[in-house]
């Protein structure tokens, strides 16, 4: 079988569908590659290279005739409603980006040329099709270059120096939806040296964000953004408000801004508004990853960068585009995973079975297959950085236990005594509950059956004493620190209620015996320490004004 | 009238008794309602004694005249004792105290013993098993507190008491043979009423309390003391079981649970395992001292009063960090007087306290307090912070351990991981001390030799009554 690397014609795309060292693989796998002449040149890759790897040179016309085409960018439909693709044989096999959902003028029209279309954009994003997934490879290139190009466009260092002619400050990133983007980008900004914070509404990233040396920032409202295939849902009003208020907070502080937040088959979200922008400080910079898709920017003009209020604002749709290189070496090995999936150049077949492949699945022979109906059972969003959301996020959960306005300093701790979880209070609640439930049967219920006297005033006895802990548990703890001292001498007095077990001892028929003598003198001691603990808590208290 | 003494109505009293008890744990968790509940304390303090004296004659037997003349005398010196301590000796007077709880269970206990069955023979079963239980702790809080009392004092029946822990070789080993003593005594005392076994088990606990306070190191000071306050409160309910007493039962739980809280948020504060704390460094890395390399190099500068005042003079903001030595040197006074004199020049005076600062939890607001220093600047130590790298100057005062940057820096430091004030952020800090002496920890503290440190050697109030002079002249 023929695999057709064809050259992009769109005048913005530099990258081509895979690279010489890809085309290399495929020929060991038994498989014809004919490379349209000058499909590599810009992404530098030069013909002789495809040459030297085994794949043969062809014109456009040979190279769109092959059994299997291989292309990034979707087939150009002109305006007459001839396609790009119109070249192609009956039958034949295109792999693409497709976006079905957005271009089924397309759609309709591959299908009449009966064409097997399979969509690179629809791989589902699930464990194994991990290193099928093309929109993943690009989203991690854009947001490293979200980088390069902020810094580009940044006047000063994103690491702190000290130098002899001065002290100058890091600079202070903010990151917008923590998915493939997001991350790569936090990645990329933290090798430079900057302090960086990322936002997500999905509290899972977390982890991840903190595990490249991001702080996490997040919203004090509980609802969770996981929304399926490791996408960010959208978000309630309240939340939002909250979320929007921590930007503008930080729209104060921060010198860069990379905004990711994409949601599958929608306008990109606007969360970074006109007065946020203005709210930042002149010099500094934005980076609108979801530009595309019309940007989470007010002010984003896709394909330009402008300047508002002295603050750069980049557009760019095309950020792996600025990267053709390595962009076309990592789409290249994706179609090769996908390829290998589908049986390879001995087995190469559709299979309707396989999960990673029938999402994708567009048209076959010209029968339209899209949407692809739910799999038996949807794995569960893979937490993977790597795995995770192409550029992710709506954004934005609780705020950190610091505030925005001072970030965590280097050596903070945790704050010492939280109150107890309220899963523990449950506990202890339905504890207590039960405690006062077996008194009152033990109590007064028919129990005598039960045990004898004495076993039933032990049992009696213990749930009086349970229940007293679970009450000394809720009232202690909240107590104020600055109180722990008073606390403790009252309790210490409340601990000498002792003395009604000397009192008690204490009867006699008017004689003393050594028991009577013994309890008199547990009284006594008894006494001193109620009478000196109140007095003493009293003096201590006494003292504390505001 | 039979109503006035009926059991039920003493029943009643008891309830309310315990419900003032609770109202009174909870008035004192704020500072709006701790005086009201402290009054509730002596108000159901009072009708639990009135009640208990009130049920006697239906109970049979009569009190004796001795044991009237025992409450007042008890009174009285707990009286004496109240009015006539010092702040600074607060943390001695509360652990002596309840050295006296525990002595009063141990007694009850005897009395119970000895009154036997009420027909000269020994008590019955259960009573003999709750009778030993009430015994042993209340043995084990007497003895620890004593010990707690001598540590916080520093000298005890003329001997100097050192705060350092002691570590026995294979101290674990030892507790667990008191345990398996302390058991084969309860079995013999449970048997057959044998009062050797009371005795032994007795002896055994009282060794036991003073070795477990022995074991802890006096950074951990005030945990310990929170502990004894919790055994106090166990034993009271040890002895409520005894006496089938409710009101016992239910106070002894929530002063026992109160004081187990308190010791564990305290734990918290400091990075301890609760359970190093009860068993004496249980778990605990051996600190490691001698290895050499935890010294720190550089200089030790330091300032006199009069440039200091200079330095202040220039300040916008000073944090001032109270510890054991502002309380040894009584110089909350003269503090409190140079934070006035620096209020009046608008500088912005705060105050940090660490969680375990003093001798005893919450020791340096009592202090503050009893000097006049509104407790609205009085900062914990997650509030104060984060504001240290904006202070201008940073005053520690007779603080040691819990300023010591080696509990981040150093993991071999024998309090690594114990949160600290972080006033090495701060663009000056002054460390008054007496000398160059380790502290209460006994380890030494890299901060004296950071570049922005400065010593003020000396006593403390005599060094801030310096500083406040240059800064009125």
């Amino acid at each position: 079988m023929k695999l057709g690397i064809v050259k992009e014609i769109r005048a913005e795309e530099r990258r081509v569908a895979a690279s010489p060292q890809v085309v290399g693989k495929w020929i060991k796998g038994g498989w014809e590659v004919q490379v349209e002449r000058g499909a590599g040149d810009i992404a530098s890759y030069p013909d002789n290279q495809y040459e030297a790897a085994g794949a043969t040179l062809v014109d456009r016309a040979a190279a769109w005739t092959s059994d299997i085409v291989l292309k990034l960018r979707p087939p150009v439909l002109n305006d007459d409603g001839t396609s790009e693709a119109d070249q192609m044989r009956e039958g034949a096999t295109l792999v693409s980006y497709i976006f079905p959902g957005e271009n089924p003028a397309l759609v309709e029209r591959l299908a009449t040329k009966k064409l097997t279309v399979l969509a690179m954009d629809q791989v589902p994003r699930i464990s194994r099709a991990q290193k099928m997934d093309a929109l993943s490879s690009m989203a991690n290139i854009a947001g490293y270059r979200a980088v390069i190009e902020a810094a580009n466009r940044y006047g000063s260092f994103f690491t702190g120096q000290i130098t002899a002619a001065g002290k100058v400050r890091p600079a202070k990133v903010l990151i917008i939806g923590a998915g493939v983007a997001g991350l790569a980008a936090l990645g990329a900004a933290r090798g430079l040296g900057a302090i960086v914070r990322a936002f997500d509404v999905r509290a899972a990233v977390e982890d991840q964000v903190k595990s490249l040396g991001g702080e996490f920032l997040t919203v004090t409202i509980k609802e969770s953004g996981d929304g399926a295939g490791g996408y960010a849902k959208e978000m309630s009003k309240e939340f939002l408000d909250a979320e929007y208020a921590l930007f503008r907070e930080q729209a104060k502080d921060v010198d860069i801004v990379i905004t990711t937040a994409l949601i599958p088959g929608k306008p990109a979200p606007k969360l970074w508004f006109t007065d946020m922008v203005e709210l930042m400080k002149p010099g500094s910079v934005i980076v609108d990853l979801a530009a595309e898709k019309g940007g989470n920017c007010d002010l984003t003009k896709p394909g330009e960068v402008i300047v508002h209020n002295g603050v750069t604002i980049i557009g760019y749709p095309d950020l792996a585009c600025r990267m053709p290189h390595v962009a076309s070496e990592l789409y290249g090995t994706n179609l090769l995973h996908f390829l290998d999936e589908m049986g390879g150049a001995a087995g190469h077949k559709i299979d309707h079975e396989n999960d990673a492949v029938r999402p994708a699945l567009v048209l076959e022979q010209g029968e339209k297959k899209w949407p692809a109906p739910p799999m038996k059972k949807a794995e569960a969003p893979k937490p993977a950085p790597v795995a995770a959301a192409a550029a992710a996020a709506v954004v934005a959960v609780k705020p950190a236990p610091t505030g925005p306005a001072h970030p965590k300093p280097a050596h903070g701790h945790t704050p010492a005594a939280r109150p107890p979880s309220r899963a523990l209070g449950m506990v202890m609640t339905m504890l207590g509950i039960a405690a006062a439930i077996a008194f009152v049967a033990l109590r007064y219920g028919k129990a005598d059956a039960l045990a004898s006297e004495s076993t039933r005033d032990l049992l009696q006895h213990v749930t009086v004493f349970v229940m007293a802990i679970f009450v000394g548990f809720q009232v202690v703890w909240n107590v104020a620190p600055a109180l722990h001292t008073p606390l403790m001498s009252v309790t210490n007095a409340i601990s000498g209620i002792i003395v009604v077990g000397g009192l008690l001892g204490a009867r006699s028929d008017g004689t003393l015996h050594g028991s009577t003598m013994v309890a008199i003198a547990a009284t006594l001691f008894a006494t001193i320490n109620i009478a000196g603990g109140f007095l003493v808590t009293r003096r201590m208290l006494a003292m504390f004004r505001k | 009238m039979p109503f006035l003494n009926s059991q039920a109505l003493i029943n009643a009293a008891y309830l309310v008794a315990g419900v003032l008890f609770i109202l009174s744990l909870r008035g004192l968790s704020g500072q709006e309602s701790a005086r009201r509940g402290n009054l509730y304390g002596v108000i159901g303090m009072a009708i639990a004694i009135a009640a208990t004296l009130a049920s006697n004659p239906q109970l049979g037997g009569k009190f004796h005249p001795v044991l009237f003349a025992a409450i007042l005398g008890g009174a009285v010196v707990g009286g004496v004792l109240a009015a006539r301590v010092g702040m600074t000796q607060m943390p001695e007077l509360v652990a002596l105290l309840h050295s006296f709880v525990g002595l009063a269970a141990v007694l009850v206990g005897f009395s119970l013993d000895l009154f036997g069955d009420g027909a000269g023979g020994p008590p019955s079963l259960t009573h003999r098993i709750e009778i030993f239980i009430d015994v042993w702790i209340g043995a084990i809080t007497l003895t620890g507190s004593i010990l707690a009392f001598g540590k916080l004092r520093g000298k005890m029946f003329g001997l100097k008491v050192s705060g350092r822990p002691l570590l026995l070789p294979g101290r674990h080993v030892f507790n667990l043979t008191m345990l398996g003593i302390s058991l084969v005594g309860a079995y013999l005392y449970a048997k057959d009423g044998n009062q050797l076994g009371l005795h032994i088990g007795t002896a055994v606990a009282c060794v036991l309390g003073v070795h477990l306070v022995a074991a802890i190191g006096g950074a951990d000071m005030p945990v310990v003391v929170s502990m004894l306050n919790s055994y106090s409160g166990w034993t009271a309910a040890a002895a409520g079981f005894m006496l089938g007493n409710d009101l016992l039962i239910i106070t002894g739980a929530l002063v026992g649970s109160s004081g187990a809280i308190l010791s564990y948020i305290m734990c918290r504060a400091m990075n301890r395992s609760i359970w190093s704390v009860i068993f004496g460094g249980f778990g605990a890395a051996p600190p490691k001292q001698a290895a050499g390399a935890a010294q720190p190099a550089g200089d030790v500068l330091d300032i006199d009063p009069a440039g200091l005042a200079e330095k202040l003079k220039e300040a916008k903001s000073v944090v001032i960090i109270p510890g054991y030595g502002m309380a040894v040197g009584r110089a909350q006074h003269a503090v409190r007087e140079l934070t006035e004199v620096l209020r009046g020049r608008g500088v912005n005076v705060r105050f940090a306290i660490h969680p375990v600062a003093g001798r005893l939890p919450g020791h340096m607001n009592v202090l503050l307090a009893e000097a006049n220093v509104p407790y609205d600047i009085v900062m914990e130590m997650d509030e104060i912070n984060p504001d240290f790298p904006t202070t201008d100057v940073a005053m520690v005062i007779g603080a040691n351990d819990i300023v010591n940057p080696a509990a981040e820096d150093d993991p071999t430091s024998p309090i690594a991981g114990m949160p600290v004030l972080q006033v090495w952020k701060a663009k000056l800090v002054i460390v008054n001390k007496r000398s160059r002496a380790a502290g209460y920890a006994g380890i030494d503290n890299p901060l004296f030799y950071k570049p922005v440190t400065r010593m003020l050697f000396g006593d403390a109030k005599d060094a801030v009554e310096k500083v406040v002079a240059a800064l009125k002249a």
